[in-house]
């Protein structure tokens, strides 16, 4: 078999034929398992993979993590009267910062002074033309505008959403990033401590 | 590039002491001439001083002060750094340079781009057509003073989006309500419309030999829209029977005019826009472009940042191979079953890539300075045990499958054969060229991060031909294997970021040529700043672009079944061709 005509493709086939016993041996392995379970679904998008790696959308969904950038969202905390109070003080970083310009934001004017009022009154992303780059929400100073995880956002129409599609609540949001939400709330804590700890001396 | 070497100073000015001029505005470097003493500097480059490699040729456009300036790389293929130098014209129309092209004749493409979109007129040039638009468009879109349909402003960020931004849609703005203007007095019915007309006449240009029947030759078109062409790619060949006599690249189908898209940006917000030059290779995109700016500012960044940027790097190298094995495989006949074997593994490495950047294609991972974020907790436990343990099996495996393949060797072996002189001429760069024996890598010619940390080796194969080009390919990710294994044991604790993230950098005025060994070649960013927070010129020098150039010359004599088998393995993406 040295130098037979048509031995590399017998090598070839063998691979062929390994994988494909593998999908079957591995199936069975799993006992009824493999699919629509947590476990299964991890092993077919892991590092261990065997077999058939296909994850069955959309019976079956490879959760995302953490960093996972989408189309973003306002985090509000709820007032006592269930009104939403948005962390967003319109300073426009995230309208300047975002590259293809598709934040609109219309700052608030206070009735009564007709000076600025550091509330949006309004807040529109165009997510047809956002490019999920999550500038926006790394240069925001309040993290106030955080990137999504939900990718199933197909419609039929125009995409352009306001203000009231945009707000989330903050619980949302520690769902999503829990890492990212505790160090943030840290260094929040870490900050007003400092500041109370300076009035406290006098 | 900083201020030339002294002895590389010393050479050039004792040799051309009246013809040159070093370039002394602030934040320049490199040479200036007279355009009537380019070719003649040109032509002892290359042979008296041995710059046989000529980069990249890009126009830059100086409104303000009334010039064009021309901007030429070359280097050695021997390494080392470069010379940079330029030629500046007064901006008149049509501004006329004399072309490169009988010496180094890999500026064609080149020189044709600066033809298109600035309007520069080479002289001397064999071909010169537009490339990007079609013969019969109003302007050059990279000038100063051409606006795009959608204009608002010139530079980002626009001032109507805040702080009283009410939202307005784009379409509203344009009286077609569709992304379209016309010239005026353009009236369609008085237009014979031919714009295909310069393309086959220049396609009839050919050496016939006629023996034996006298036959007809006949023009065929491969694509644009083609399963094997990679994207929207055109090639016109015209064929005796099945032998291809003649064959020109048409690319234009995805030009989005990036470089001026650039020069409206803010340099943060062209980060994003990189990843979407080559889009399967994000992760060395955003590298060049923070190295450029990073030369131009000053700053580099701390220990940690740059062995993550490697590591992301070389998984960059591992993920485009892979994608092109299966391209390739699948190009060749073997339909998906090696394409889904290699885009597996590759599958591994897109979900390294969104725990860490967020995304699997468009990273926006790097940053001025260092990195976006650090790698989250248990990420590089799992690189290790994925790089140290399943990829070097793995790769093993699907090389068993294929290298020794009698259909694969039968129709890559021998075929499609790039010579190394004609490789050095053409500018090819990358595995195209190390495949066809020149041992040229930037890593190791110019080496740039800490690539000088590292042991691996430069991959050559000797032919050069389609066979050749697939299993450089394979050396070239069992090396980025071993620099991964170096890089995530030596790996040190500490910052990301040298300086404090900002979204206004500043940026002092110059110039600078940032360029990392992509895994197509050799991506280089030239800019151009002016002290604005906006850059005021932004070329990609894209090394799939530049590498078609040689397609031409590989295919004569080729039977027209090879062609598909020499452009993918020549490797080009779309994204990257037109930009």
């Amino acid at each position: 078999m040295s130098d037979m005509y048509g031995k590399g493709i017998l090598k070839g086939l063998a691979v062929s034929l390994k994988r494909f016993a593998e999908t079957y041996l591995d199936d069975l392995s799993w006992i009824g398992k493999r699919y629509r379970t947590e476990a299964g679904i991890a092993h077919r998008s892991g590092k261990d993979a065997r077999g058939i790696f296909t994850v069955q959308y959309p019976e079956e969904k490879i959760p995302v993590p953490e960093e996972f950038r989408f189309v973003p969202f306002l985090v509000y905390n709820e007032g006592p009267n269930g009104e939403k109070n948005l962390l967003c003080t319109s300073c426009g970083i995230c309208a300047k910062v975002c590259p293809p310009q598709c934040i609109w934001i219309v700052r608030s004017t206070d009735p009564a002074t007709g000076r600025p009022f550091p509330d949006p009154a309004e807040f529109c992303i165009d997510a047809d033309i956002c490019m999920n780059c999550g500038l926006c929400a790394e240069y925001c100073p309040f993290d106030a505008i955080k990137m999504d995880h939900d990718y199933e956002l197909a419609s039929f129409g125009r995409d352009i959403y306001n203000k009231a599609r945009l707000s989330k609540p903050t619980q949302y949001y520690e769902n999503i990033r829990p890492e990212n939400a505790n160090r943030e709330n840290a260094a929040r804590a870490a900050k007003q401590a400092a500041r109370a700890g300076v009035i406290k001396v006098e | 590039m900083a201020a030339p070497l002294s002895s590389q100073t010393q050479e050039l000015t004792s040799r051309f002491s009246n013809l040159i001029n070093a370039d002394t505005r602030p934040g320049y470097s490199g040479w200036l001439l007279d355009k009537t003493h380019l070719l003649e500097f040109a032509t002892a480059l290359r042979d008296e001083f041995g710059y046989d490699y000529l980069s990249s040729v890009t126009g830059v456009d100086y409104l303000p002060e009334g010039k064009m300036e021309i901007v030429y790389q070359a280097y050695r293929t021997t390494g080392g750094p470069g010379v940079m130098f330029k030629v500046q014209v007064p901006r008149t129309d049509p501004v006329e340079v004399p072309s490169l092209v009988p010496i180094y004749p890999g500026a064609e493409l080149q020189e044709r781009e600066a033809w298109d979109l600035l309007g520069i007129k080479f002289t001397g040039h064999p071909d010169l057509r537009r490339i990007f638009m079609w013969e019969g468009f109003a302007g050059f879109p990279l000038r100063k003073d051409w606006h795009e349909p959608y204009y608002e402003e010139d530079v980002k960020p626009f001032k109507n989006r805040w702080p009283t931004g009410k939202i307005v849609m784009s379409e509203s703005n344009n009286s077609y309500n569709d992304n379209i203007a016309y010239p005026k007095g353009f009236n369609p019915e008085s237009q014979s419309f031919n714009p295909e007309k310069a393309l086959y006449d220049a396609l009839r240009i050919y050496q016939k030999n006629e023996v034996g029947l006298d036959t007809d030759h006949i023009i065929v078109n491969l694509g644009p829209q083609h399963p094997s062409t990679h994207g929207v790619f055109r090639v016109a060949v015209m064929l005796d029977g099945e032998t291809i006599v003649n064959l020109k690249p048409v690319m234009g189908y995805l030009h989005r005019n990036h470089e001026k898209i650039g020069e409206r940006n803010t340099y943060i917000m062209n980060m994003p826009y990189t990843d979407r030059l080559d889009y399967l290779t994000s992760m060395s995109n955003n590298f060049g472009y923070a190295l450029a700016v990073e030369k131009l500012m000053g700053i580099k960044p701390p220990e940690r940042a740059d062995y993550i940027r490697v590591m992301m790097a070389e998984m960059t190298r591992i993920s485009n191979h892979l994608f092109l094995i299966g391209s390739l495989l699948n190009d060749l006949g073997a339909y998906f079953t090696p394409m889904l074997y290699a885009l597996e593994e590759r599958e591994l490495i897109l979900d390294i890539f969104e725990a860490v950047a967020g995304s699997r294609m468009m990273c926006n991972f790097f940053r001025f300075g260092g990195i976006a974020r650090d790698l989250p907790d248990g990420t590089l436990k799992k690189i290790k045990e994925i790089f140290f343990e399943r990829f070097p099996r793995k790769i093993d495996e699907i090389d068993r499958f294929l290298s020794e393949n009698e259909i694969i060797r039968s129709r890559g072996v021998g075929q499609g054969i790039l010579t190394p002189e004609n490789a050095v001429r053409y500018s090819a760069t990358g595995p195209l060229l190390r495949a066809s024996g020149i041992p040229y890598d930037v890593r190791r010619a110019e080496p740039y991060s800490i690539y000088d940390r590292f042991e691996f080796d430069v991959c050559t194969r000797k032919n050069g031909d389609i066979y050749d080009r697939l299993m450089v390919r394979f050396d070239e990710i069992r090396q980025s294997i071993r620099i991964i294994q170096q890089a995530a044991k030596q790996i040190p604790e500490g910052p990301i970021m040298t300086v404090k993230p900002m979204y206004q950098v500043r940026v002092p005025p110059g110039e600078a040529y940032g360029r990392v060994e992509g895994p197509k070649g050799e991506l280089g960013f030239y800019i151009v700043s002016d002290g604005k927070p906006n850059p005021w010129r932004y070329h990609v020098r894209a090394p799939s672009f530049i590498n078609l150039t040689a397609f031409g010359p590989m295919c004569i004599g080729q039977k027209i079944a090879d062609v598909v088998g020499v452009l993918g393995s020549i490797d080009i993406v779309l994204g990257e061709v037109d930009r």
